[in-house]
Order: C-alpha cells, then sequence, then structure tokens
C-alpha cells in the first residue's frame, strides 16, 4: 500500500487537577481528573518560542493535521491550513491542538467516566465555559514547558477561545487569530444553538442524559441539531450553488417525504455522519459554553495594554457571525490600544469559508505569522545582545 | 516611492506612531517602518489591497477610515496621514477634528485646484478642468469637492487649526520626481502637504 500520508502524528493525553487539587470552573464547581487529548506537529525550538497554538470549532477535534498510520487516508480537519509549507508551517512551527474540555474525541467530557460513580458523567458533568477550556488548555501549554505562545489560532467557537486566552493569559500569547468569529453571540446565534439543543432533548433515548449504557442513542435529535448547524454554516448563495431545486436522482417530485431534493439528503447524510462521530450531551454543553460566551466578562482582567498582535478576519457571507460582529471585536480592540490587523475576505461560502480552501486567507495567515515569528527573533537577539554587553 | 509622498515621509520623526487613512498597499508605510522605525499602522477600504499591506507585514485594518478613525484613544499616533483623499471625503471638518484628537499631529495632502493649467483650461476652454492630478470627467470622478492652497490656509485659520508645516510640490500623478514650489505655490504647484496641529500646541 502507498504512503498516503508522510507527516504522521500522535494523539496523547495529558491528565492534572487529580483530586483535591480540582480544576474550579467558572460555574465555581469543581472537575477533576482532567484528560486533555492533544496532538502536536513540528519541532519545538530550544527557546521554545515557535509553538502555536489551534483551537478547534464546535464539534472539532485534536485531529487538526497528518495521520496516524501511513495508510490512513483520513486527513485532518484543518489539513489545507496546518503542516509542511503549508500557512502554519510546521517546519517552522511546533503545533499544538487538543480536544476542548466537554468535548468527546478523548477530553474530559460528559461521555466520560465520573470517578466518583464509576459512571458516565451524563448531566452530572458541570457546565462548563469557553473560560474553562482555556484554563484546561493553559494547563497543558504549561505541563509542554512553553511559556509563551507565538500565536493562538482558531475559528468560530476557536476563535472565542483565542479571545479567552488574550483576556486571560495575556502575558502568554504573543499572537492571535480569530477567524470568523465574534465576541459574542446574538439572539440568533443563541435561538439556532436553543432549537438544536431541543431537537437532542426531545429524542427519547436522550433520557435526560443518561442513554451511555446499552440501548438506542439519541441520534435522531443529534442528527436534527447537526443539520441546523449546517443551515448556518453555508450561505444562501453557497446553498444555491451547491443544491438549487436540483432534484435526487428523478426528474419529477415524488409526492412523498422521502429526501426528494438533493439539499434534504445533504442535511440528512451530515446528520447521520456527525451521531457516529459525536455525543449529544458533549454537544449540549459546547453549544451552551459558546452561548455564554461574552468577551465582555474576561476582558475587564487583560487585554488593555496587552502585546498581543491581532489578524482578525470575517467572511462576507458568513451569517451566522456576520462581519460586523468582527467589526465589534476590531473596535474594542483598537480602544484597548492594541495592534489589529482586519480583513473582510469576499467568499460565498458563509461560516464554513474559514476551513475550505481560500488562497487569501491562507496567505494573510502566513504573511502575519512570518511577521510575528520575524519580531520574535528579532526581540530575542536584542535580549541576548544586551545580555552579553559586558 | 512617489514625490509626494517622500516629502511626507520627510516631515515624520522617526520612532513615531503612524496612521495612514487610505494606504493602498502601503508602499508609505512599509517604507516608514523600515527606514525610520515606525510603529505603522493603516487604514485601507479595498480587500485586495489590505491583503497586499498584510502580506507586506504591516498592519492594517479593512473599512472606511471616516468611521475607523472614531474608535481609537486620544493621543494613539504622532502623525495621520491622509494623502490625496480630503477631496473625497464627505464631511472634512469632522474628520479633521477626529484626526486631531485622535492624532498630535496630521499631514493632508490634495491636488491644489488652483494650478494655472486648471485656471487657463476653465477660462479659455470653458469645460470642467481635468488634469494628471484629476483625471476624471465630471461624471466619474470620486473628488466631491475641490481644495486650492489658500482654501486649506483660510479653513485651517477659520477652524483654529495650526499650520507646522506647509511644503508645495510640482510633481505628476505616480511620479517619483518633482521639485518644492517656493515662488507663488498656490499658482505653480500641483500639490499641497500640510503638516497640521492643534492651535493650543
Amino acid at each position: 500500500m502507498p504512503d498516503v500520508c508522510a507527516n504522521l502524528v500522535i494523539k496523547q493525553f495529558f491528565t492534572f487537577a487529580e483530586p483535591p487539587h480540582e480544576l474550579v470552573l467558572e460555574s465555581g464547581e469543581r472537575l477533576g481528573p482532567v484528560t486533555l487529548a492533544y496532538e502536536t506537529m513540528g519541532t519545538l525550538t530550544p527557546d521554545r518560542d515557535n509553538a502555536i497554538l489551534v483551537v478547534h470549532a464546535l464539534t472539532g477535534d485534536s485531529h487538526v493535521a497528518g495521520c496516524y498510520t501511513k495508510e490512513d487516508a483520513r486527513p485532518g480537519w484543518w489539513e489545507i491550513m496546518v503542516g509542511p509549507g503549508k500557512a502554519i508551517d510546521t517546519e517552522r512551527y511546533f503545533v499544538i491542538c487538543a480536544n476542548v474540555l466537554g468535548g468527546c474525541m478523548g477530553s474530559t467530557g460528559p461521555s466520560s467516566l465520573n470517578p466518583v460513580t464509576g459512571h458516565p458523567y451524563g448531566l452530572a458533568f458541570p457546565l462548563l465555559t469557553i473560560g474553562d477550556m482555556v484554563t484546561a488548555q493553559k494547563a497543558l501549554i504549561d505541563h509542554l514547558g512553553i511559556s509563551r505562545l507565538l500565536a493562538v489560532v482558531g475559528g468560530s467557537v476557536g476563535g472565542m477561545q483565542v479571545l479567552a486566552w488574550c483576556a486571560r493569559y495575556p502575558e502568554m500569547v504573543r499572537a492571535a487569530i480569530p477567524l470568523a468569529t465574534t465576541p459574542r453571540h446574538s439572539a440568533q446565534s443563541i435561538a439556532f444553538n436553543e432549537v438544536a439543543r431541543q431537537a437532542i432533548m426531545a429524542d427519547p433515548h436522550w433520557r435526560e442524559g443518561d442513554y451511555y449504557g446499552e440501548g438506542a442513542k439519541p441520534d435522531l435529535g443529534l442528527a436534527v441539531a447537526r443539520m441546523i448547524g449546517h443551515i448556518t454554516y453555508l450561505s444562501n448563495e453557497s446553498m444555491r450553488k451547491k443544491f438549487g431545486r436540483q432534484l435526487k436522482s428523478r426528474d419529477a417530485l415524488s409526492f412523498h417525504f422521502d429526501a426528494g431534493f438533493e439539499v434534504e439528503s445533504y442535511l440528512r447524510y451530515q446528520g447521520n455522519k456527525f451521531v457516529e462521530r459525536f455525543d449529544a450531551n458533549s454537544f449540549l454543553y459546547l453549544t451552551k459554553a459558546a452561548d455564554y460566551f461574552d468577551l465582555d466578562d474576561y476582558a475587564a482582567t487583560g487585554l488593555s495594554g496587552a502585546e498581543i498582535s491581532f489578524l482578525v478576519v470575517a467572511f462576507t457571507s458568513d451569517w451566522l457571525y456576520p462581519t460586523e460582529q468582527s467589526r465589534t471585536l476590531v473596535r474594542y480592540l483598537k480602544r484597548s490600544g492594541l495592534d489589529v490587523s482586519f480583513c473582510e475576505i469576499e467568499s460565498d461560502w458563509g461560516h464554513d469559508a474559514f476551513l475550505l480552501p481560500n488562497e487569501r486567507l491562507h496567505s494573510l495567515v502566513a504573511a502575519f505569522l512570518s511577521r510575528i515569528f520575524r519580531e520574535g527573533s528579532a526581540e530575542n537577539k536584542a535580549a541576548d545582545g544586551g545580555g552579553h554587553a559586558f | 516611492m512617489r514625490f509626494d509622498l517622500q516629502i511626507i515621509a520627510s516631515l515624520i520623526e522617526p520612532g513615531s506612531r503612524v496612521l495612514d487613512l487610505g494606504c493602498g498597499e502601503g508602499e508609505l508605510l512599509q517604507y516608514l517602518k523600515e527606514q525610520k522605525g515606525v510603529k505603522a499602522t493603516g487604514i485601507e477600504k479595498d480587500e485586495a489591497e489590505v491583503a497586499v499591506c498584510i502580506g507586506r507585514g504591516l498592519s492594517v485594518l479593512q473599512g472606511d477610515f471616516n468611521l475607523e478613525v472614531a474608535d481609537y484613544p486620544p493621543d494613539s499616533f504622532d502623525y495621520i496621514i491622509i494623502s490625496q483623499t480630503l477631496q473625497q471625503v464627505y464631511e472634512p471638518v469632522a474628520l479633521i477634528n477626529t484626526l486631531l484628537a485622535i492624532g498630535k499631529k496630521v499631514i493632508v495632502s490634495f491636488p491644489n485646484f488652483s494650478h494655472w493649467r486648471i485656471r487657463v483650461q476653465l477660462l479659455f476652454a470653458g469645460y470642467a478642468p481635468r488634469s494628471p492630478e484629476l483625471p476624471y470627467e465630471w461624471y466619474d470622478t470620486p473628488n466631491i469637492r475641490v481644495i486650492t492652497l489658500r482654501d486649506f490656509r483660510n479653513f485651517a485659520r477659520e477652524k483654529g487649526i495650526a499650520i507646522l508645516r506647509e511644503v508645495a510640490i510640482n510633481t505628476h500623478r505616480q511620479q517619483e520626481t518633482g521639485h518644492i514650489v517656493h515662488f507663488l505655490p498656490n499658482l505653480r504647484a500641483t500639490y499641497g502637504i500640510f503638516l497640521i496641529g492643534r492651535a493650543d500646541r
């Protein structure tokens, strides 16, 4: 079998916050032990100054790029952005990506075993915030011996984590790239999430979150939740281009409730595919954390006067987090006296655009990171020069 | 670099904080960053030009500078450059007042509408003047007002704005050469460049 992939990665696990030193969450609840699943690519420099933390969006995982085995054809979720010679160049940078706290891809979440009961947490799992996810990531970064990240990069809910990083640990972040994100959910975004949650909770197999034993899971509800998500990730224009009113394999209307239209079939396919890899309770917790996020809650503690350079990017057809919300963020950063670049990229592909091939996005990210890396090296040299002055 | 931009660059102290409104592809900002070690920021409307700027390692915001300037704290910049754009601004008084709040000094440049060639065109040919500096037809011009050096001096006096330097130059659009006009500038200069500040300074 030919080598499909030359960039092998290993999913690793870091466990911390063992009782009695549990992680104290924003809600005041305590959680421990906590495990984060994470992957790294590239090599950390001896100065440990080339680390980039990539944070994933709502339903992503630690597998940002590369493959687990040489025959493994499944790419990472941001293969086009991360890798040797890519915009986030792993020949230059040491890239870290961890599954979020509350997730279901190896990190502690509602489907993990509750050490107190020996059963999965289910709804006994405490409600989380974006800030809590970042606190957990910070423990991992400390564990890796990195005192300052060259950059934190992420889109959508990942972008919220980028912002929470900057507000909570400004001294640990040299640069930030929040993509297609928002400083806070609009009522509309919360509304979509709530409908998605209700779809899960209305599924009789959900059983108040206690479905981990034998028997059926709330797959139907989770699939509908995913369908709602997919509608918000696309745009009117991208749906028109992708599907229009095209029928699935027939020329005439079928006059029954099968997936007659291409768009129906697409949504059903996406929904069914999703339930194979995702936990319904995790979906509830993660969407709630996204709804709770408000940069103002964190900003009082940091940001103003922080030495962080920002590259904020929005996409014209993103109606989940429209450009105006990125502009609100930019305005806030300017008022805080921070160095910020902003670009609104013309794209028909809606919110999803940040995950799709986009020459402009890739060149912006590559150039911005190069600049930050260059400036960092220059600073280090200047500092070294000062040290050797005698 | 264009001659007018060279003159603007010469007015800027090394190591200062500079904001360039309508910075295009960032040629001036890059020069200032590399040659004078300034902390350079730009605002530009055009996505492709913003991308070029960021590609050059500059900090640039995509947006309408008339709106974007409102969000900076006072004295965020030592110099704000508004080069060959004032004739397209809807509310120049409000804009300049804002600029003098968020920046200590402002460098304004514009094509001089009282250049003799323009006067002659209107006087003898009788059509709306077109010049290499203002090459548009009446129906496709982005320029909504015309300014002369004398107009700008009067404006500054009326509004209590201090003119710290005035450089009248004779150069053509996009040209790298030109010269400073000392004699009869309002008649002979193609562009005016003004360094202005708050009157109380």
